[in-house]
């Protein structure tokens, strides 16, 4: 976190009043669900209310839910400077990345970005970048948006994507409230009706009132005896220090007897130590709970009643109904995480409603793709060529995100790689471990895309991020594709550090993977690269067999698997393909595979290889015509041509 | 009456002062009323008789502004001490969060001072109050006067304050004891704030 941050700036010294109890609930909010709610915040007030302070009050509570978080404070002028720096070095892209990769990002007096026209679509870009990427971005402002003369439309429309609330200025009760604060921070003993002759003077901003009563403390300080309250008046009135002083040590308080200000002093001893008491007491749990966003009007309800002892049961009934909302806050938070900012779980008085909230995000929670049902690891073959990322497969399922995580299997097209990837995920699957996310990257991205269209990113991201473990199948694909690879990374570190299990696959090995961000690269690299190898011939041998035993009634000759697992397969994809072949041929003519007829299929096939490179057919990954990366033998890439129907048919 | 109002952010005592006639009720008020500073007394409302006897009661708003957030405000009241005027004490002494209970030191008084207590008794459980969670307060008035003519404290309370409640010896005419006894008043009827709830 930044090193300006201000110590005493937390949520626990911010006073809560009618005038910024908004702004704090919405503040409390982003505070423990960074990215997830109102994202871009923007807070605007008028000078010295307070939004600095509640600005760093967001970053001391989003750490203090988790220190592992990053969390960063600038001003305008820090942003820019630190822009034109990176500009002038070409270090743009680890600007942007240093920020990218944290959880809150806190930008202080963006007003002036006003006066600056060319530097608002750099801050544009910037809020909007890290909000795509789940970065809580909170901004604060000496004017509402609309008031900023010169703001672009398009930031507007950004900021107005997120939450904008402002800060009132303190009433009376407020501005006693801080006082008392700052009051006893500062150790400064000063009467009840010291500081509320102080809160009484018509101050619309906290840094007059607080000099005020700077101005108290410091003649107190001076004097012999306690500061009276015409003496106080004095000293706030601009009077002579000395004839203040010289009014507090005559005692005549009000210019009569004395008798009458002992008589004073007496009610105001008895107000303070009795009205005060239980009524602060409330008013301290009242401020307790305000302070993280939650509706006190019942708690006020009770103040207003004037009676102690039921104010001691609202504070337990209350108590009870925040208990309850922060487990509801919590469920709907793990189905659909815009929903955990929903003000009702801020309110007491509607924990019904709240319930009825969270069954119905349960409800409606759609859980991310799972493995399929057509994979076991258990119809995985052992061999030479698969042992390797099959052993590794069993350790993840024997420790899951423990042992090797992530798991990345790498091997070129066709060797099992899905296979094995959905066999884990099946694995893995058991009925008190929670929802497993096994799917393709193809489908991942579609997903976003989806999501990112109809604006509900981070429900879509929810869906993943609740996931016990999460296994993405060619993870190649992703090369290029910053948005996905910014997700995949902040899935990556939110499942690592909860050691759920990750496992990809790949054809290549992740530094190899063009367009691949490094950050990925060095996390995928940093786990298991398991290698799945073209088939031997033992594999190819028990893929033939196991083949023919389902498919055909009737044995087949030994020599007829041997004949045909001797052939040279880059792929069991390409093994299944040629037995296939053999099945249908001979099925065409009513018999059992023959060595006679497997050697024909064979020959023909030869030939048409040989057509096929000969008119330089491409192979490998290609780029598909939606745009994405495919691997050819995954797709349709190209339909065969007629000769190639013919020759096959003549085989 | 509302003693404290949470929502208008209100403190308002009322405080009555009751003893037989001419045990110097009214006295104590005017006592605090040419002592508060202007700004903070309201008009003392006196109807008294041509002999000078209240006829009807004393008022004195006393205005203490802001305390704790809570603009505060004392309503002080005498009852005539008349015996034939029970009606009317009964009225002033509804919804009084607190009594002063003015006796007359004087030893020839103590009699009228027996008949007083007894009534404010009756008063008090005619209007369902329970005399033993009321704020009450004795001053024991007229202690200036020679010895002979008078009780002492010790006596007056053997006599009176068969409670053991707080009381005050007091010259009224020359101040003694008067703030002592409004102030010993309002703190004890301050500090049943947490206890009761609004009237």
């Amino acid at each position: 976190m930044s090193s300006a941050f201000n110590p005493r700036y937390t949520f626990d010294t911010f006073v809560i009043g009618d005038g910024n109890r908004v702004a704090v609930t919405a503040a409390h909010a982003v505070a423990e669900h960074p990215g997830s709610v109102h994202n871009p915040l923007f807070m605007h007030s008028g000078t010295g209310l307070g939004k600095t302070h509640l600005l760093m009050a967001v970053g001391h509570e989003t750490l203090s839910v988790d220190p592992n978080r990053v969390v960063h404070y600038l001003t305008l002028d820090d942003f820019m400077e630190a822009y034109r720096a990176a500009e002038s070095q070409q270090l743009l892209e680890s600007f942007r990345e240093r920020y990218l990769t944290s959880d809150l990002v806190l930008i202080d007096d963006v007003q002036f970005v006003a006066r600056r026209p060319e530097v608002q679509d750099e801050l544009l870009r910037f809020v909007a970048d890290l909000a795509d990427a789940g970065v809580q971005v909170v901004l604060t402002s000496d004017q509402p948006p609309p008031e900023l003369s010169e703001l672009d439309d398009r930031m507007l429309k950004k900021i107005d994507g997120g939450l904008v609330v402002d800060i009132a200025p303190p009433n009376f009760d407020n501005r006693l409230a801080i006082l008392r604060q700052r009051a006893y921070e500062r150790g400064a003993e000063l009467g009840a009706e010291l500081l509320a002759m102080i809160a009484e003077r018509d101050t619309e901003n906290v840094r007059e009132l607080l000099g005020n009563l700077n101005r108290i403390i410091a003649f107190q300080t001076v004097s012999d005896v306690p500061l009276t309250l015409a003496a106080g008046r004095a000293v706030l009135s601009g009077g002579d220090a000395d004839e203040a002083l010289a009014l507090s040590r005559s005692s005549d308080v009000f210019g009569s007897a004395d008798e009458f200000g002992a008589f004073l002093s007496g009610v105001t001893a008895a107000v303070t130590e009795q009205v005060d008491v239980w009524q602060q007491n409330l008013r301290d749990v009242v401020d307790r709970w305000s302070r993280r966003g939650y509706n006190t009007a019942r708690l006020e309800r009770a103040l207003d009643g004037g009676v102690a002892a039921e104010a001691a049961d609202a504070v337990n009934r209350y108590e009870d109904a925040v208990t309850e909302l922060l487990e509801l806050q919590t469920a709907v938070a793990e189905c659909n995480p815009e929903r955990a900012g929903d003000p009702v779980f801020r309110d007491p008085e509607r924990v019904e409603e709240a319930r009825l909230v969270v069954k119905r995000a349960q409800e409606d929670f759609e859980p991310p793709p799972g493995p399929s049902r057509s994979f076991s690891i258990n119809t995985f073959l052992r061999s030479r060529s698969t042992k390797m990322a099959l052993s590794a497969a069993e350790s993840v399922l024997a420790a899951p995100g423990t042992q090797y995580n992530p798991l990345v299997i790498i091997g070129p097209s066709g060797v099992g790689k899905t296979h094995l990837l959905h066999g884990i995920g099946r694995g893995l699957e058991l009925p008190d471990r929670g929802w497993i996310a096994c799917t393709s990257a193809q489908v991942f991205m579609d997903e976003l895309v989806t999501a990112i269209d109809e604006n509900r990113v981070p429900s879509w991201r929810a869906r993943y991020r609740r996931a016990s473990a999460f296994l993405l199948d060619n993870v190649d694909l992703i090369g290029g594709q910053d948005r996905i690879q910014e997700e995949i990374f902040f899935l990556f570190n939110v499942l690592l550090e909860s050691e759920r299990q990750l496992v990809f696959t790949s054809s290549r090995r992740p530094r190899e993977i063009r367009g691949l961000d490094d950050r990925l690269v060095s996390r995928l690299e940093g786990g298991l690269l398991a290698t799945l190898k073209s088939p031997d011939y033992e594999l190819r041998k028990m893929v033939l067999t196991r083949q023919f035993e389902e498919r055909i009634t009737d044995p087949v000759e030994e020599a007829v698997v041997d004949y045909l697992a001797d052939q040279r397969a880059e792929s069991v994809r390409s093994v299944l393909a040629l037995g296939q072949r053999v099945i249908t041929s001979a099925d065409a003519r009513g018999q059992t595979p023959t060595l006679e007829s497997a050697k024909d299929v064979v020959g023909a096939t030869a030939l048409r290889e040989s057509a096929a490179v000969a008119r330089g057919r491409p192979s490998g990954v290609v780029m598909s015509p939606s745009g994405g990366i495919e691997t050819a033998e995954k797709v349709v890439w190209k339909w065969p041509d007629p000769v190639d129907y013919i020759i096959g048919e003549m085989g | 009456m509302s003693l404290i109002n949470f929502t208008t952010r209100e403190i308002t005592c009322k405080i009555v002062y009751y003893g037989p006639g001419r045990s110097g009720k009214t006295t104590n008020l005017q006592y605090v009323y040419e002592k508060v500073p202007e700004a903070r007394r309201g008009r003392m409302v006196s109807l008294a008789t041509q002999s000078d006897r209240t006829l009807f009661f004393d008022f004195l708003p006393l205005e203490l502004g802001k305390i704790s957030g809570f603009t505060t405000r004392f309503q002080l009241y005498t009852v005539p001490g008349q015996v034939y005027y029970n009606a009317t004490r009964k009225l002033v002494l509804q919804g009084a969060d607190g009594v002063v209970f003015v006796a007359d030191s004087q030893a020839r008084q103590l009699d009228e001072n027996l008949a007083s207590l007894q009534n404010l008794q009756e008063n008090l459980l005619a209007q369902g109050v329970d005399v033993r969670t009321l704020p009450i307060v004795f001053q024991y008035n007229k202690q200036g006067l020679p010895k002979e003519l008078i009780l002492t404290a010790d006596e007056l309370n053997e006599a009176l304050n068969f409670r053991g409640v707080p009381h005050i010896g007091a010259d009224a005419l020359g101040g003694t004891g008067v703030f002592e006894t409004l102030k010993a008043i309002s703190e004890m009827v301050l500090r049943k704030l947490s206890e009761a709830p609004p009237g």
